[in-house]
């Protein structure tokens, strides 16, 4: 469906897109995930043809798009703060598409109906953008960009300007959509949930280049190097000495998977892989502070030696502030990184 | 994540120019070359909305005015006997003219009528600002409404109205046997009547959007309440009030309808001297003289003026000018509240005098009659002064189309923001508001009557010239949105599949049409009282309804009075019902007029 080869963009000095390979198939779902100034929404500016390139090729159903100007790519894009036409209603600015494309009027009606029910704003068409609250706005720009049956849709942050208990749900609504419609979606975020949730693969971006990408299993449970691991939103990294099933670390020696990487590498715990033991029996940590998530706890240790860990346990066994503890690590949960 | 957003036509450009097969890899060079390319084509772009502009500017502006100013300092003789390319320019005649006694006291009266002008309209619109933007009160709307019909009333109907209060046999001469129109006082309150609104609306309307709570911000922090005015209110609008006085200085300094009505031989200005000069006594010279006094007196306002929006740019906290009003409380503001309408209805009784002048005879529209007959004034006319509406009308659409399209263009041109060269023609288009009208009156009929631009007989020679001052209302009132209209808009339309041109029709037009709608209003108000140049230009078989008014008022006779005050009365309703469709569709919001 849509394959960019050695795709690069300047702006000034700066490499924005740095040879960005990547391939999107149809039906899929692919979400680029990455901090601010990664490149991302840039990404899609290209493919959507807003951003001119300055090296390499963007092609859709294998037909280079150098030539073919923003409004015959046949793609969608939904945009960050949706920009919808303020001066038109909920079914102007769907219908903007599809009128676009010189879709008659009675073709129109039906389609943007069809939409609004879809996106659960049935009946919705007179109303005045303005007046539709954040979430409504978010469903009227996603209708409006799937009217024309575009053959990729693109969202850029498409849940950003939300607040969280409307995004979990409206994430998952969208996935059982896309997958209902069969969609190819690009979309870009910054928030590992969402990416998370929607993708059926993810692409880690980094200083405008791909850092890593994966099925969002492979990419939470390896992580390809530090930068991931911690744009993961993991913090127990530290340098290691690996030998055998062995690592030398400042938390000690801790045992790793079999078949990990030897040598001098970073190394990552995941908090499901610090258990908590009484003060002799493990590493010897104090309690620092504790967040409750729900159904489980996530402390903050600060051991003898060596950065800070972050550790889970369940409610009931939580520890006290300021109470000694000891950590053992479990290997299942240790990644070496490359 | 913060991108740049370049320009969406150089974008659209450049996709357009990419039809070859691309190279899966560009070399560095190429790419600068396509940035290159693509900087090229914006300019060409540019280039492209300005050509227009900048040709009519050039013709029908620089070129006339140029003409008759070099004609007036090379010409030896009395005008027309010596050419322009005869001796060059004469510069000691500048010396010579600036040097005589008379022209001493015109320029030192239009110095400091225009002074005092502005000062009294600051000391009397000031309050009217305050109250109008803090306090609310039943009515509020239409009180802006009104004070505003005064500022796009032609200066012939002003100086008529203010002739039927405060001049021989008007309403202060019947009733106390006082008359104001031999004194200056009479010129300076018509001006302020004139530019009450300015202040109303550039002062008015930023106080109406600063923010109370920092003023009690200061209270709390132990400020008095005149404390908290002067150090935390005062600043913020000093600004504000500065251009507003400026722009009065410009109105006032180049005054000449009102300064021909009420002024009489004691009192005149500049520009009433330039026309008595180059219509009366034919001396060019004197008048290219006091054209290049006042071009530099304007330009050196101007100037101050530019610097000063520049610095009311400074970031200032605004809010919703609806949350900043409240009811009047206690004495003193109800007070305040009554001395402000009190004012605004003493401002508005020479409209309401003009108008029960108009009527007379015995079944009351003895004038109005007289208007639809050429041989009632006694030879003043040669077709029927009412004829004079139809052609008003019709020049004023006329120059309105004009106005909107060069006007257009040029604001088009001027959104991109871009270096030097567009500053300085947005100075340029600036310019006309400054430059005596009445030489660029004459200069039409001195350089545009040679082939291929012989338009001295062309009926389009009217709405050109009134034309030349709607562009700068129309530039001024599009550009502030113009520049508003998120380019990301313009993207959304085009991924949904809008060409550029397509784009710009769904998307800017909508937006932009309400602006469009309000500077042709503008430009057609503009058009309609336009008197100094007109009254040049204008054929005698065809006057506009400004210089039919003056043609009467010049005129003995109560039969003619009469028929001023009616022609006066048809004038202003005619602007008052095309500027109160305007207010329907304007933003009740603080713009730059």
């Amino acid at each position: 469906m849509l394959t960019l080869e050695k795709v690069t963009v300047r702006f000034g000095g700066r490499l924005a897109l740095d040879h960005v390979d990547l391939a999107v198939a149809d039906h899929e779902t692919v979400c680029v995930l990455g901090p601010s100034g990664s490149g991302k929404s840039t990404l899609l500016r290209a493919v959507a043809g807003l951003q001119p390139v300055d090296g390499g090729r963007v092609l859709l159903d294998g037909a280079d798009q150098s030539g073919v100007p923003v409004h015959r790519r046949g793609v969608g894009l939904m945009f960050q703060d949706h920009q919808l036409f303020p001066q038109r209603d909920v079914g102007g600015n769907v219908a903007f598409g599809l009128r676009m494309r010189g879709a008659a009027k009675g073709e129109q009606a039906r389609r943007v109906e069809e939409l609004l029910e879809l996106v659960g704003l049935p009946g919705a068409e007179r109303r005045a953008v303005a007046r539709l609250s954040g979430g409504e706005q978010q469903r009227v720009a996603l209708a409006r960009a799937l009217a024309p049956s575009p053959r990729l849709l693109m969202l850029d942050e498409p849940l950003g300007q939300l607040d969280r208990g409307l995004r979990e749900r409206l994430v998952v609504e969208l996935r059982q959509l896309f997958g209902r419609l069969g969609t190819t979606v690009l979309a870009v975020t910054h928030d590992q949930g969402e990416a998370f949730a929607l993708a059926d693969r993810v692409v880690v971006m980094r200083d405008g280049r791909i850092a890593q990408s994966g099925t969002p299993r492979e990419v939470w449970q390896h992580p390809v190097d530090e930068f991931t691991a911690r744009f993961l939103g993991f913090e127990n990294v530290t340098e290691a000495t690996v030998r055998g099933e062995a690592a030398d670390t400042v938390w000690g020696t801790l045992p790793v998977p079999p078949g990990s990487p030897q040598g001098e590498r970073p190394l990552l715990v995941r908090p499901a892989g610090v258990r908590l033991t009484a003060p002799a029996d493990g590493l010897r940590c104090t309690v620092e502070s504790r967040t409750f998530r729900g159904h489980h706890v996530a402390l903050r240790l600060r051991p003898e030696s060596g950065p800070p860990l972050e550790a889970v346990c369940a409610l009931r066994d939580t520890p006290d502030e300021g109470a000694e503890v000891g950590a053992v690590f479990l290997a299942e949960e240790v990644v070496v990184l490359g | 994540m913060v991108l740049p957003r370049p320009e969406v036509v150089a974008k659209t450009a450049e996709n357009a120019e990419q039809t070859g097969p691309g190279s899966a890899e560009r070399t560095a060079p190429a790419a600068r070359r396509l940035a290159r390319r693509r900087a090229v084509r914006a300019g060409a772009l540019r280039g492209a909305l300005m050509a227009l502009p900048v040709v009519f500017f050039a013709v029908f502006f620089a070129y006339p005015v140029a003409a008759i100013t070099a004609r007036g300092l090379g010409a030896a003789g009395p005008a027309g006997t010596v050419g322009t390319g005869g001796g060059g320019l004469d510069l000691g005649r500048i010396g010579e003219v600036l040097g005589r006694s008379d022209i001493l006291d015109v320029l030192w009266f239009t110095t400091w009528q225009a002074v005092a002008s502005t000062g009294l309209t600051l000391l009397l619109a000031l309050p009217g600002a305050y109250a109008m933007a803090r306090f609310a009160f039943p009515g509020k709307r239409l009180l802006r409404a009104v004070v505003t019909v005064p500022f796009v009333l032609p200066t012939v109907v002003v100086g008529t109205a203010f002739l039927a209060v405060v001049g021989r046999r008007g309403l202060l001469d019947e009733l106390w046997g006082i008359r104001l129109d031999t004194s200056v006082w009479a010129i300076l309150l018509a001006h302020v009547f004139f530019n009450y609104a300015v202040v109303v609306r550039t002062v008015g309307g930023l106080w109406s959007q600063l923010d109370p709570r920092q003023e009690e911000a200061a209270r709390v922090l132990g400020a008095s309440r005149l404390g908290a005015f002067r150090r935390v209110t005062l600043p913020a609008l000093a600004p504000a009030v500065a251009a507003a006085a400026l722009m009065i200085s410009l109105f006032t300094y180049t005054s000449f309808g009102i300064v021909q009505i009420l002024g009489g031989p004691a009192y005149t200005t500049l520009e009433a001297e330039i026309y008595r000069q180059t219509a009366q006594l034919l001396d060019l010279p004197t008048a290219a003289v006091l054209t290049l006094v006042q071009f530099a007196a304007v330009g050196g306002v101007l100037a101050v003026h530019a610097w000063t929006v520049r610095r009311r740019e400074t970031a200032l906290k605004l809010v919703d000018p609806g949350t900043t009003a409240r009811r009047p409380r206690g004495t003193a503001q109800w007070t305040l509240l009554a001395a402000v309408l009190a004012s605004v209805a003493v401002l508005l009784l020479p409209l309401g005098v003009l108008v029960a002048r108009s009527f007379g005879g015995p079944d009351g529209l003895l004038y109005y009659r007289a208007l639809a007959d050429a041989g009632a004034s006694g030879g003043t006319f040669l077709v029927a002064p009412l004829t004079a509406i139809g052609t008003s009308l019709t020049y004023a659409l006329a120059a309105t189309a004009i106005a909107v399209l060069v006007g257009g263009l040029a604001a088009a041109a001027l959104t991109r923001r871009a270096g030097r060269l567009v500053r300085g023609f947005d100075a340029l288009l600036m310019l006309p508001l400054g430059v005596s009208a009445v030489t660029v009156g004459f200069g039409f009929l001195i350089a545009l009557d040679e082939p291929p631009l012989d338009l001295r007989a062309s009926w389009w020679l009217v709405p050109l010239a009134q034309a030349l001052v709607g562009v700068p209302f129309v530039v001024r009132t599009m550009l502030p949105v113009l520049r508003a209209v998120d380019a990301t808009l313009r993207e959304a339309a085009a991924v949904l599949g809008a060409s550029p041109w397509r784009a710009w029709r769904e998307v800017d037009l909508p937006l932009v049409s309400r602006a469009l709608l309000v500077a042709a209003g503008f430009a057609f108000a503009v058009s309609l009282g336009e008197f100094g140049a007109t009254v040049f230009i204008a054929r005698p078989d065809s006057p506009t309804l400004p210089v039919a008014v003056a043609r009467l008022i010049g005129r003995p006779g109560d039969l003619n009075y009469g028929q001023a005050m009616a022609l006066s009365t048809i004038l202003m309703v005619v602007c008052a019902v095309s500027l109160l469709l305007l207010e329907r569709v304007r933003a009740d919001r603080a713009g730059e007029l």
